[in-house]
């Protein structure tokens, strides 16, 4: 029994548990020990026991001690028993329960069955030799006082246990997140058909619905995310959120246009708005939604869609097709440009260049050369020179 | 003594009872947005409830916001319409949609020079997780996809093109037709593509598919490598990132 170390019962990285048996008590060669009672696991790398009433007791030998092993079968009152001769203890092994034994040899007694099996694998093991090709993580550095290893052995056991509790308590809690949300949409399912019933009636109605009721009808169905079931516009621009909402953008975006040059895309005005606000984020449809109130409400900004469909915000007192003018003059100065080079030139983003210059084409100003290098932009000489 | 039948009595009665009848229809749609109003406000309280127990889990779990997606979807409901929403307000699934977006907008922008505004999902969640930095969320391909689809009503362009193994994310307001998606797609094994190949995989005349290639080179989408030795290849720079991956699957 002095080949056997304290250990964590932890398996080291590379190491896989084979199998293990309840209802185990180790002999140290003939003699009986206090190990009466514990749980005895096989692993690719050692044979491990663990005392079943005081976890905390654990003790392993590596498979790489053990010279043969022979079974004993069980007999009246005797349970069966599997012996296994072991080489000396190293000099370098970890503290054990034993400092010496005047035995080569422990016996491990199936009290409740088992053997059969368990030397069937043992002798696998032993044969496969896997711990040669499964090199493990670093053994734990025990310290030579075998009581404080034994101490730092429980300490980390108990962590184990919590990590396994903790698991355990993660799998409750997401079995019980999908409960409640099954639950939860039902009652949102109820919602919808709710909404549904009402639009209905509304068009029975045929426009009897006052125009209160209709924006009341639309807020309920921007809080749920239902699709309005009677336009099947999305999601209610002309809410008072969404007013309320351009109102505010207004106000942000005054000095960021200006800055600008009087005009920015709709992806860069989500991305500085939301970037500002930090937290309770607008949704794409929310920013384009009151971007379309922008206009009706008489607000100095507005929403303008390019024919590519690019869509931006300008000020109320951007003039895009005086900016063409001025776009004409930079490239004949440079004799052609391309939107990219227009891009850096001026200030702009490309997408923006690009979209101005497509405008100064659309006008007559520009023509265009589409080649491989690139679509090029030259003054329309065609017109000015005619 | 009441009498039925006809007289000015009768018409005035029977006028006024349909007026009482168009009065109650418009009764009746009222008594139904109470109902409404009342029922969503039941509803808050049972989603406050929900989130105060499983918020958490939104924001952790991947899978856990896939599946609550999936059942949002079932009963027809958008909890990413808006950032008034319930969900979004309660949940918070809403912020991390979309500033996600944001993350998302940037590193587009960024790469924009190299690859023309085309990039592989795969090399979008790189980035994006890398400029979230150690501390952050996990986001998976699922959770770009969906702020991506959410991200094209802003008009510049994003749009999602499957290619065989991956997903290819536009950001550009290019126009792809059919042609150049079906040239992406053949693209994507070795990341370019020949003339030779073209006309032998797709069957095309020569000319469609110069025109085709012409078009993406124009975009920034694929660049030339004239040098190569059979024939010219036409390389695409957003398949790069994803030919390196698979060199290092294929090591030593």
């Amino acid at each position: 029994m002095d080949r056997f170390s304290w250990t964590t019962g932890l398996l080291e990285l590379g190491e896989t548990l084979v199998v293990q048996q309840r209802g185990v008590r180790l002999s140290d060669g003939e003699e009986k020990v206090k190990f009466d009672s514990g749980v005895l696991l096989l692993s690719t790398h050692r044979l491990i026991w663990r005392d079943q009433k005081n976890h905390e007791c654990c003790i392993a030998v590596p498979l790489s001690q053990i010279v043969f092993i022979e079974e004993q079968a069980a007999g009246i009152g005797k349970s069966a028993k599997i012996v296994v001769h072991l080489h000396p203890a190293s000099s370098n092994k970890e503290p054990g329960p034993f400092q010496s034994s005047k035995y080569s040899y422990i016996k491990l007694s199936f009290k409740e069955h088992g053997q059969i099996e368990f030397y069937r694998r043992l002798s696998e093991e032993i044969t496969q030799r896997r711990w040669e090709s499964m090199p493990t993580g670093q053994a734990m550095q025990v310290n030579k006082d075998s009581q404080a290893g034994r101490i730092r052995a429980v300490g980390i056991v108990g962590i184990e246990r919590k990590l396994e509790e903790k698991r355990k308590e993660t799998d409750k809690n997401i079995s019980e997140a999908f409960e409640d949300l099954s639950k939860l949409m039902e009652k949102a399912k109820e919602m919808v058909e709710l909404s549904k019933s009402i639009a209905n009636k509304i068009k029975e109605k045929q426009g009897d619905i006052t125009e209160d009721e209709t924006i009341r009808f639309k807020s309920y169905l921007l809080s749920m995310g239902i699709a309005n079931p009677v336009t099947r516009e999305t999601y209610g621009s002309g809410t008072e959120y969404h007013m309320q909402l351009a109102k505010q953008l207004a106000g942000i975006l005054q000095t960021p246009l200006e800055e600008q040059g009087g005009i920015m895309s709709l992806t860069e005005v989500y991305c500085l708005v939301n970037r500002a606000r930090g937290l309770e984020l607008l949704s794409p449809e929310d920013l384009v939604n009151a971007c379309k109130m922008l206009e009706p409400l008489k607000l100095p900004l507005r929403l303008r869609i390019f024919d590519s469909g690019v869509m931006v915000i300008e000020l109320q007192s951007h003039n895009e097709e005086e900016m063409v003018a001025a776009a004409l003059e930079t490239v004949s100065e440079k004799g052609s440009l391309t939107a990219d080079e227009f891009a850096k030139l001026v200030g702009m983003s490309v997408l923006l260049a690009k979209e101005r210059l497509l405008l100064a084409e659309k006008m007559g100003h520009l023509c265009r050369d589409d080649s491989v290098e690139g679509l090029r932009f030259y003054p329309n000489l065609f017109l000015t020179q005619s | 003594m009441h009498r039925r039948g006809v007289g000015a009595g009768a018409i005035a009665r029977r006028k006024l009872t349909e007026a009482k009848y168009k009065e109650r229809g418009t009764v009746l749609a009222e008594d139904q947005l109470a109902q409404m109003s009342r029922q969503l406000e039941t509803f808050r309280t049972h989603l406050q409830a929900f989130a105060s127990r499983h918020k958490q889990e939104i924001r952790r779990s991947p899978e856990f916001r896939l599946h609550f997606q999936h059942m949002c979807a079932a009963i027809g409901v958008d909890p990413l319409a808006s950032g008034k929403g319930f969900w979004a307000e309660l949940l918070g699934v809403g912020d991390f949609y979309y500033e996600l977006g944001v993350q998302i907008i940037e590193v587009c922008l960024a790469l924009r020079h190299r690859n023309g505004g085309l990039i592989t999902l795969e090399e979008l969640q790189q980035q994006v997780l890398k400029g979230r930095g150690k501390f952050a969320q996990d986001v998976s391909a699922d959770d770009l996809l969906r702020a991506i689809r959410k991200l094209k009503v802003l008009g510049s362009g994003f749009g999602i093109i499957p290619v065989g193994g991956t997903v290819l994310v536009q950001s550009v307001p290019a126009e792809l037709s059919m042609d150049h998606t079906v040239l992406l797609q053949l693209a994507e094994k070795k990341g370019f593509v020949t003339v030779s190949e073209i006309r032998d995989s797709l069957n095309w005349e020569t000319e469609r598919a110069k025109q085709a290639l012409e078009h993406l080179l124009k975009e920034g989408m694929a660049w030339l490598d004239a040098q190569a030795p059979a024939e010219p290849q036409f390389w695409l720079p957003a398949l790069f990132s994803e030919l390196h991956a698979q060199d290092g699957a294929a090591g030593p």
